[in-house]
This record gives structure tokens, sequence and C-alpha cells, in this order.
């Protein structure tokens, strides 16, 4: 099964990135069910710039789910919330050298997530993102088609 | 303690034993007769070939070894089955009753029978254990029903099922019976006659012969018409030249894990034991799945709570553990395995699922190692997880409790 996965998926998986909690996170943002058995959470910490300075992130899912979630936190950060907005699930894939086409729905879970985290913090602090949609309850209305 | 290697999952393949390969290789250097040819050479495959069915035979109390027919694969042997009496009994009937804990051999060949073929297909439901319920079964058999299928012992969570009452509850009825025991062959006795077994389905590559050899029991009298159209080969019912190496493999290896079974199983099962008791003294929210008596005997499977089964199994091969899981992430699917949804687990109990089958090169140090890398791989998952941590914070309940 090991073989499925990129050595960065690999490497991902076996050493997270901004794997934790974050006590005086800007957003908070969880996605996913444990029905389909993937839930991401991410959180955010952003400046009064609008600038993400720290994110970090739970999940309970796959070797990909993990990976997805940890490389995504590493996409975001330093990056403005608008930029992050644009952070997609394949630029995600594509920087962990592809995932297996079954796998390819935690790449959207790591997007939402992010996406979710971005809604939390827009709310509380009353700012807009342009482009940012609420969240999804269940990401299965996301992937449907696909299965 | 060093890096070992530990297979611990028997249930999905075995390693040839070395008496098996030394006896399969002649049949593939310089015995390389077809059994089907004249001459001399050919006889001794042909010997071969009889010799092995007789062990089998024998290994599965068979009143005769006219009454076995080698397949390429255990799901052969139930595809056969259960297409072949649907065929051969259309005119009693079209309903086959089967579990909802079948392996996918099973399942997915009553699908087809029931979307293309037209039959009707009943699946009896299972206790929490996985065990079959056998009110539900008298309660399902009607005038229709031609076959009922139970597996002998589940793959996934090795409940073993009484097949003697289901095999009587069956013959009551005059209703065949079909077992799936391509778990259970080697490691628990099976003895058709006296269990009252009219069909029984094994696999090779489960008691260490090699892959692409099964064999199909049919008792005498059922009728069973031609699985592989062709050649003369196994009494006309299937063609196709014998895999002569794999089938003398077989007939090695299931008469070396009966004779052995015994013995064995005296230091298997306890070492089963100890692992169960291991993980429940020193893992919480871990629920062991199946039953704890009428097991199969190297048997273990856990679900632990907030964490999901691939990862978990991605870090065990990287400390050289091999183990399988009912998650969904293993299956390509979005849904855990059927045998644990059916059940009852939750979905997320299911996706935590690790399946650890031991067999008979395992010792005692492999389930110490076991217990040095399980449980601090769980709590690192743990750590990861939000579900972890809305526990932690009091902001839900556990599933499954704390010991």
């Amino acid at each position: 099964m090991a073989m499925m996965y990129s050595e960065k998926v690999m490497d991902h998986f076996m050493n997270p990135r901004n794997m934790g909690e974050m006590e005086d996170a800007s957003g908070v943002g969880t996605v996913g069910n444990a029905k389909c058995g993937d839930i991401m959470r991410i959180f955010l910490k952003v400046d009064d710039d609008g600038v993400i300075q720290d994110v970090k992130f739970k999940t309970f899912g796959c070797g990909a789910a993990v990976a997805t979630s940890s490389m995504a936190t590493e996409m975001v950060i330093g990056k403005t919330v608008q930029q992050a907005l644009e952070v997609t699930n394949k630029a995600v894939m594509e920087a962990l050298d592809g995932l297996p086409p079954v796998k390819v729905h935690c790449s959207l879970l790591a997007e939402q997530a992010i996406h979710a985290a971005l809604w939390d913090y827009a709310i509380k602090h009353n700012v807009t993102i342009e482009g940012l949609e609420p969240p999804v309850d269940d990401i299965e209305e996301i992937v449907g088609d696909e299965d | 303690m060093e890096q070992r290697f530990v297979y611990a999952d028997h249930s999905a393949t075995t390693g040839v034993r070395p008496e098996v390969l030394e006896a399969m290789l002649p049949y593939l250097k310089e015995e390389y007769g077809n059994p089907s040819s004249i001459y001399k050479k050919a006889r001794t495959a042909k010997e071969a070939l009889e010799k092995a069915r007789d062990q089998v035979a024998k290994a599965i109390g068979a009143k005769s070894a006219t009454e076995v027919f080698f397949t390429g694969s255990g799901t052969e042997a139930d595809n056969w089955a259960l297409k072949g009496i649907f065929e051969a009994y259309a005119n009693k009937g079209n309903h086959i009753i089967t579990t909802a804990v079948e392996h996918h051999a099973i399942l997915h060949t009553c699908e087809y029978l029931e979307k293309v073929r037209g039959a009707k297909i009943t699946y009896l439901p299972v206790d929490s254990e996985g065990f079959v319920r056998l009110d539900a079964l008298k309660d399902a058999i009607t005038d229709e029903t031609i076959l009922v299928s139970v597996i002998a012992a589940n793959n996934e969570i090795g409940t073993i099922n009484p097949i003697k009452e289901i095999a009587e509850i069956c013959h009551e009825k005059g209703v065949l019976l079909h077992v799936d025991a391509v778990q259970a062959i080697g490691n628990i006795p099976i003895d058709v006659q006296e269990m009252g077994i009219d069909l029984l389905s094994m696999s090779g590559h489960k008691f260490y012969a090699p892959k692409g050899v099964g064999a199909l029991y049919v008792k005498k009298g059922v009728r069973l018409p031609s699985f592989i159209h062709g050649g003369d080969q196994e009494r006309k019912k299937r063609a196709a030249t014998e895999n002569i190496p794999g089938i003398v493999g077989m007939g090695v290896a299931i008469e070396l894990a009966v004779a052995e079974m015994e013995e064995r199983n005296r230091t298997l099962i306890p070492l089963r034991d100890r692992l169960i008791n291991e993980i429940e003294e020193k893992i919480p929210f871990a629920k062991l799945n199946g039953p704890r008596e009428k097991r199969l005997p190297g048997h273990v499977n856990f679900s632990f709570e907030f964490i999901e089964g691939e990862s978990l199994l991605l870090l065990l091969d990287m400390a050289g553990i091999c183990a399988s899981s009912g998650s969904a992430c293993t299956s390509g699917s979005l849904d855990p395995s059927h045998v644990l949804m059916a059940i009852g687990l939750p979905h997320e109990i299911a996706h935590g699922s690790l399946r650890l089958t031991l067999g008979r090169e395992n010792t005692a140090e492999d389930v110490d190692y076991i217990m040095e890398k399980l449980p601090p791989i769980v709590e690192r998952l743990r750590e990861m997880s939000p579900l972890y941590e809305d526990y932690l914070n009091g902001n839900t309940q556990p599933i499954i409790m704390k010991k």
C-alpha cells in the first residue's frame, strides 16, 4: 500500500508539518465527517494586514488526508487570506507529486478545510474575502459524482 | 528492540512452507508431463494429481477423492458452487440464502445472479460478534430455496460459525449447504461428512500452499454442471491443463496443516489471546471485533476510536509490521468493511479497525514487538486527530468505553 503514494506524500504523512492545535486562532474550520473516514481541522492565525502568520492542522483520515493537510498548511503560510483562497486542491496535489485517483477527494477536503477556516476568520473579524463561499457540511456533496 | 519484520496478515495470504516447495519442485522441473498424455512421464504427473486429491479428500473428511475438484482459487470454487447450483437446480427454485458477512467472492457472485440471472437472494443478518442468526435462517428457507451458502470462519473478524447446526437446518428442509471454508481449512477442524456439508470451497495459499490453486468439494449426488468448458480434466467438470505443481503443493500443505493443527493451535491460541489481552490493557478506547471464543486461532481484530485504519497500517508498515484494516481508505470506497457494518459498528469505529492474523511462524517475540510498536502508533495518530481533541476538550463522548 505504501507504494501507491509518492515519496512526498509519505514524507508529509510521516513528518507532518504544522500539526497541532492553536489556542488563539483567528479562524478555525472543520470539514468532512467520520462516516466517509476523513475529518480535517485547520487553525489560522491572521495578522492585522490580513497575512496568515501561522497555520495548524488536525486530521482524522488516511495517509493522503494527513499529507494533503500538511502540504496545504505549508502552502498558505505567509499568504494573504485572499491569496490563500487561491490555493486549489490541484495545486496541493501537484506539490505532493500526485495522488492515487481514489485519494483525490482528500485534496479537495484540504482545500475545503482552508476555506472553512477562512470563512470562520472572515465572519469573526467582519472582513470580506472575495469569492469565498460558506463551507459545505458534507464533503460527499462535493465529491459525490466521482464515486 | 531493533527493527523486526513481523508478518501478521496470514488471513490475506501465507508463504509457501519449505516442505511444500520441496514437494512441488520436481513438477516444476523434470516431471513436467501433462497428465492427459499417454506416456510414462505423464503418468507420474497423473499419479501426483490423484495423490493430492486423496490428501485433500482425507483432510476434509470426504467419503471419496472423486468428490474433490481442483480449481484456480477459492474465489473460483465459490463462483462455481453458486452459479453451478443455481443452474442445475433451476427446476426446483431460484432462491439462494447467504449471509451479510461473506467474502466478496460470494457476495458479488450473488449480486450477479440476482441482477443478471434472476435469482432471489436473502442475506442473513449476524449478531454483534458475527455469528449467523440461526432463527433468521430457519425463517428464510422457502420452497423455492435451493442453496444456503455460509462462511465457515470469517476472514475479517475470525468468527467461527456453527456449521453443523446450520447443515441440520438446511437438510431438514431439503436444501443444499455450501460452505466457504477458505479461512477455516488448516486452522480449525473441518469434516464435511460429520458436519453435513454438501459443497465446500478451499484456497491453497491460505495454508502455506502457493497461490493459484484451490478446490471445491462436491458431495456425491449433488448435481453440478461444468464450469470451464474444454478438455476432459477434473472429470469433464473443470477443463484446463491441471496446475500440477500447485496441486501437489496444496495436497502436501493441507495434509501438514491438518496433522499439525492441534499442536500448532496449542501455541497459536494463547499467543492470540495474549495479544488481545495486552491490546485491551494498554490501549484505551479499543474494542475487540468478533467473539473471544469460537474465533480463528491466530485472528485478532480491533477497532481503535478516533483514528483511521490506513494511517495505522502505514505506520505499522514503517515499523516492519504487516497487517490489514477494514477501513474504507484501504478499499478505495467511501464505505468501511461490510462485515464491520453488519456487526453494527458505527462508521467512525469501523474506519479505525486493525486486523492482525498470526500464523505458524509467529513467536512470542513477535507479539512483544507488536505491543512495543502499536500503542505509541495509536497514540501518535490520536494526537493528530480532531476527534480525539474534541473528546479531550469535553465536546464529545467516546463511543468505545475507556477501560
